[in-house]
């Protein structure tokens, strides 16, 4: 039915705005420790996406609403069979959301340190799980015709999904690098182009692994071997994250960032068209799986929600945009000295 | 314990301690933005530094409250996925309108706010504050809908073992769903204006600031006299849709066994839910219930007896809840009475100030206790009269579950200690000193 793959398709496009926009939140919080060598540093570097991680996080709150509307078998069966996984994500994100508010609120060497560890933590771990969850869906999840997982946390770590998360962590990684450089002067910025400059072949050599290794462990390529049109998709994200490195070249940071979130939203792709229909497909029976047709709402909410989407999203996307464009330009140390500041 | 239970448990140990900060939210923001508003029309420093000082507390609180609430939103998946599976065609849907439309407009304009000081005009700043005043409120009107459709299930039906939508407009209309917002966001209302007056209380006291925390007190207190009179009214409406809906919550609420006309309301009575009877009555106005609730004094109310025993909630803890909540509601109403005559000589009027320092906690024990109505009264039912709750969990590990509920207990625990410190610190703390007159105005150092 044609609303269910329309569904299906804007339920990719919210992930992949999720992980194109709090990416480089935990991009951040996971190069913190090793970038940000003075308290002056941490505190650019947290400022540096202070007025914008919350409303980016909302992005992962409305895939996770729109998963229950629009497929709530989906959201059922998906996130009680990665139960620990999920949980472990949701802590971490506590984590961070506070330590930000809390780590300047007292002047104590301790204090901030506790919340210096919580900032990577928290950003640290979702980064890897996402990848981990997202690899093992397009694996196949070993869930019976009732919905029933039958594994563990451990059933996830199995190489695929471990190479999906360090997937995810380096594009992460690369997009909070750079998001640094765009905002960071001096010293701070040397070392985040510097970062980022490293990381880039490391990046290549995970996604190349990634795209073979998904030969092999998953039927991703089947719909682009049925639709050789849709190879279009992998052509651009690999050209995405050669435009990265053509910009670090030319020190062009905004360009450089840009081209690395086409790489997130087209890596997010990437496994959204190898995935459809399939939503969460079982690796123990092929008819247990889940897909857009078979988990979705009646047609009637899928239609209100579609309203809903239609009008709200882009209005929502206008007044980031605002934001993101309202708090554009350098922080300086200077900065720092404003008692709004972090 | 099995998972039914200890779901139960995590789910209320997370929303209940959500619920500490959601009232605190709404509440503060609009009072913040009145603050603001003065300011801009005024242009008195004064108001700008309430705005700051309260706004920083309303800050700390904010960010428990988001962090908090990110649970929530997937635990309907991850602890009651057969609920979800069930009802999600409706619910889900309620919930992701609440995300869409008001979760973004709250979390990105919360961040303009907070580091948009220099970036915007004065005006645009305060309107701004308005914005997350209203989204707050805009997703306490859908999360709210969804809760209420729990209790009163409309506009659905029953099609492959799932409840289907068929109505949006019923679900969004119903009576319900209306009284049940204007409630909780009345007691929302309260729990800030008690916040403001209590720390208020403490600083003038102390003869601290006193122009300053006069104004705060002010502004609070009309606040608060509005609201803890419209609590109390809508409680009582709710009580009505209640009795229509739920008669086993409104049975349970009043601890009424027998089916009985001229109903009577007692001042205290202890449930002996073995032996189906009240150990203790004291106080019976005859007939009251039957008034309040059907508006006649000898109409028919359906005792607990009326319904069988695995349908009926648990009888003592929604009767103490509800009578502690009513009590306190007729409390804070009170004490506005005797604070609005008392309004031009605050300072001069130190057991009032000590009264209302003391009251601080009232408000969030009283929110919580009519939660614990709400939703310990819906029992055993997860969908009133459609789901039972022990059908609803999903089929993990119970050791999973005991896991991740030790995990919220003890995370939670530390979050709170944290919140609970910092917020006391600033509170204290009192505001900014008003910068001499021909310095650097806006630009003090940030405290660390
Ligand atoms: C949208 C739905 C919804 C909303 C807004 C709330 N609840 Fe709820 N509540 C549930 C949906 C629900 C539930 C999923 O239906 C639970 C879980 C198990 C159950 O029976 O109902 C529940 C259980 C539950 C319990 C345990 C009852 C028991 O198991 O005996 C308490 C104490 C609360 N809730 C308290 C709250 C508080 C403080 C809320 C304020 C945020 C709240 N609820 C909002
Ligand atoms: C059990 C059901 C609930 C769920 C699933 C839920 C979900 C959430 C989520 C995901 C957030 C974070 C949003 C952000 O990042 O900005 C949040 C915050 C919030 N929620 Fe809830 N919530 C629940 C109950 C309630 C209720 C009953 C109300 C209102 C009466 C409410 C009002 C709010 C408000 C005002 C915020 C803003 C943040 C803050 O409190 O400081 N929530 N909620
Ligand atoms: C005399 C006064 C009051 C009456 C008659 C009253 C009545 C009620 C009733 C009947 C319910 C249950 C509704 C349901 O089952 O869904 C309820 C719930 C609730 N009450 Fe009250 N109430 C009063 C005062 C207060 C006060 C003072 C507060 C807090 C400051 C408060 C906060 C709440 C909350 C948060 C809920 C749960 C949300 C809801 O169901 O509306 N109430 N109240």
């Amino acid at each position: 039915m044609v609303l269910q793959t329309i569904w299906f398709f804007l339920w990719g496009l919210l992930w992949a705005i999720f992980f194109m926009t709090d990416g480089f939140d935990f991009g951040i919080g996971t190069l913190y420790p090793f970038i940000g060598k003075s308290d002056e540093d941490k505190r650019i570097m947290i400022n540096s996406i202070g007025p914008l991680w919350d409303g980016n996080e909302v992005w992962l709150i409305t895939a996770g609403g729109v998963t229950f509307a629009a497929f709530p078998t989906v959201y059922a069966v998906m996130f009680s069979s990665l139960y620990s996984a999920l949980m472990l994500i949701l802590f971490s994100l506590i984590l961070r959301g506070v330590s930000f508010e809390f780590r300047g609120k007292v002047d104590d060497p301790r204090w901030r340190k506790i919340w210096d560890t919580c900032i990577f933590i928290g950003s640290f771990t979702p980064a890897l799980l996402f990848g981990v969850a997202f690899a093992n869906i397009f694996q196949g999840i070993p869930i019976d015709q009732n919905g029933l997982y039958h594994g563990t946390l451990l059933t996830l770590l199995n190489p695929y999904g471990l190479l999906g998360g360090v997937l995810f962590l380096f594009l992460f990684l690369m997009h909070g690098a750079l998001w640094l450089a765009i905002k960071s002067v001096g010293e701070l910025h040397e070392r985040a182009a510097s970062i980022a400059n490293k990381l880039w072949p490391l990046e290549v050599g995970v996604v190349v692994i990634f795209l073979i290794w998904s030969k092999f462990s998953t039927k991703l390529y089947d719909n682009y071997l049925a639709h050789p049109a849709f190879f279009l998709v992998i052509l651009v994200t690999v050209l995405a994250l050669l435009g990265i490195k053509i910009f670090l070249v030319q020190k062009a940071f905004f360009k450089a960032w840009f081209a690395s979130a086409l790489t997130i939203v087209g890596a997010t792709f990437y496994g959204i068209i190898g995935l459809y229909p399939n939503m969460f497909p079982s690796s123990i029976n092929a008819r247990f799986s889940l897909t857009a047709h078979n988990a979705s709402s009646s047609p009637l909410t899928l239609k209100i929600m579609l309203i809903v989407v239609v009008i709200f999203i882009p209005i929502v996307i206008g007044y980031q945009i605002w934001a993101y464009n309202l708090f554009k330009g350098k922080i300086t140390p200077e900065d720092l000295t404003y008692d709004e500041a972090y | 314990m099995d998972v039914v239970m200890l779901s139960r448990l995590q789910f209320a140990t997370a929303t209940m301690f959500h619920f500490l900060f959601v009232p605190f939210t709404l509440g503060l923001s609009f009072l913040v933005a009145i603050m603001e508003t003065k300011y801009v029309k005024t242009g008195d420093e004064t108001y700008l530094r309430m705005t700051k000082f309260w706004g920083k507390l309303f800050l700390i609180n904010f960010a428990l409250g988001v962090v908090t609430g990110i649970t929530l939103e997937f635990q309907f998946g991850t602890n009651w996925s057969r609920y979800s599976a069930y009802v999600g065609d409706i619910f889900g849907s309620l919930l992701a309108i609440e995300a869409t439309v008001a979760f973004f407009l709250e979390s990105t304009l919360i961040g303009v706010w907070i580091f948009g000081w220099r970036k915007l005009s004065k005006k645009a700043h305060a309107a701004v504050m308005w914005l997350v005043a209203f989204a707050g409120t805009l997703s306490a009107v859908w999360i709210l809908i969804a809760n209420a459709w729990m209790q009163s299930p409309v506009g659905y039906t029953i099609r492959d073992g799932r409840a289907e939508l068929v109505d949006f407009f019923a679900i969004i209309t119903q009576k319900f769903a209306i009284l049940k917002f204007i409630h909780t966001v009345s007691a929302a209302y309260v729990l800030g204006a008690f916040f403001v007056m209590g720390v208020s209380a403490y600083h003038l006291l102390r003869k601290k600031n006193i122009e300053f925390f006069t104004r705060s007190f002010r502004i609070a207190l009309v606040f608060g006299l509005i609201f803890s009179f419209i609590v109390v009214i809508i409680g009582d409406l709710n009580g009505v849709v209640v009795a229509e809906k739920q008669p086993t919550k409104l049975a349970a609420m009043e601890s009424l066994w027998e089916t009985t006309t001229r109903a009577p309301v007692y001042l205290f009575a202890l449930p002996d839910e073995e032996n189906e009877r009240n150990k203790i009555e004291i106080g019976a106005i005859p007939g009251l219930l039957s008034f309040l609730v059907f508006h006649d004094i000898n109409a028919e109310v359906k005792g607990l007896k009326a319904f069988p025993r695995e349908e009926r909630p648990p009888v003592l803890i929604t009767s103490f809840a509800f009578k502690g909540m009513v009590g306190l509601g007729f409390y804070f109403a009170l004490v506005m009475i005797i604070g609005w005559f008392k309004r031009n000589r605050l300072v001069d009027s130190p057991k009032f100030l000590k009264l209302m320092l003391l009251s601080i906690p009232l408000p969030y024990i009283a929110i919580e206790l009519g939660w614990v109505v709400a939703e310990v009264g819906r029992q055993p039912w997860i969908v009133y009269g459609l789901m039972k709750t022990s059908d609803a969990a999903s089929p993990v590990a119970s050791s999973q579950v005991l896991i991740s509920l030790i995990a919220f207990i003890l995370v939670y625990g530390l979050l709170g200690a944290v919140g609970f410190y910092l917020i006391v610190k600033y509170a204290k703390k009192g505001p900014e000193p008003a910068p001499e007159a021909g310095s650097e105005a806006a630009a003090e150092p940030a405290a660390a």
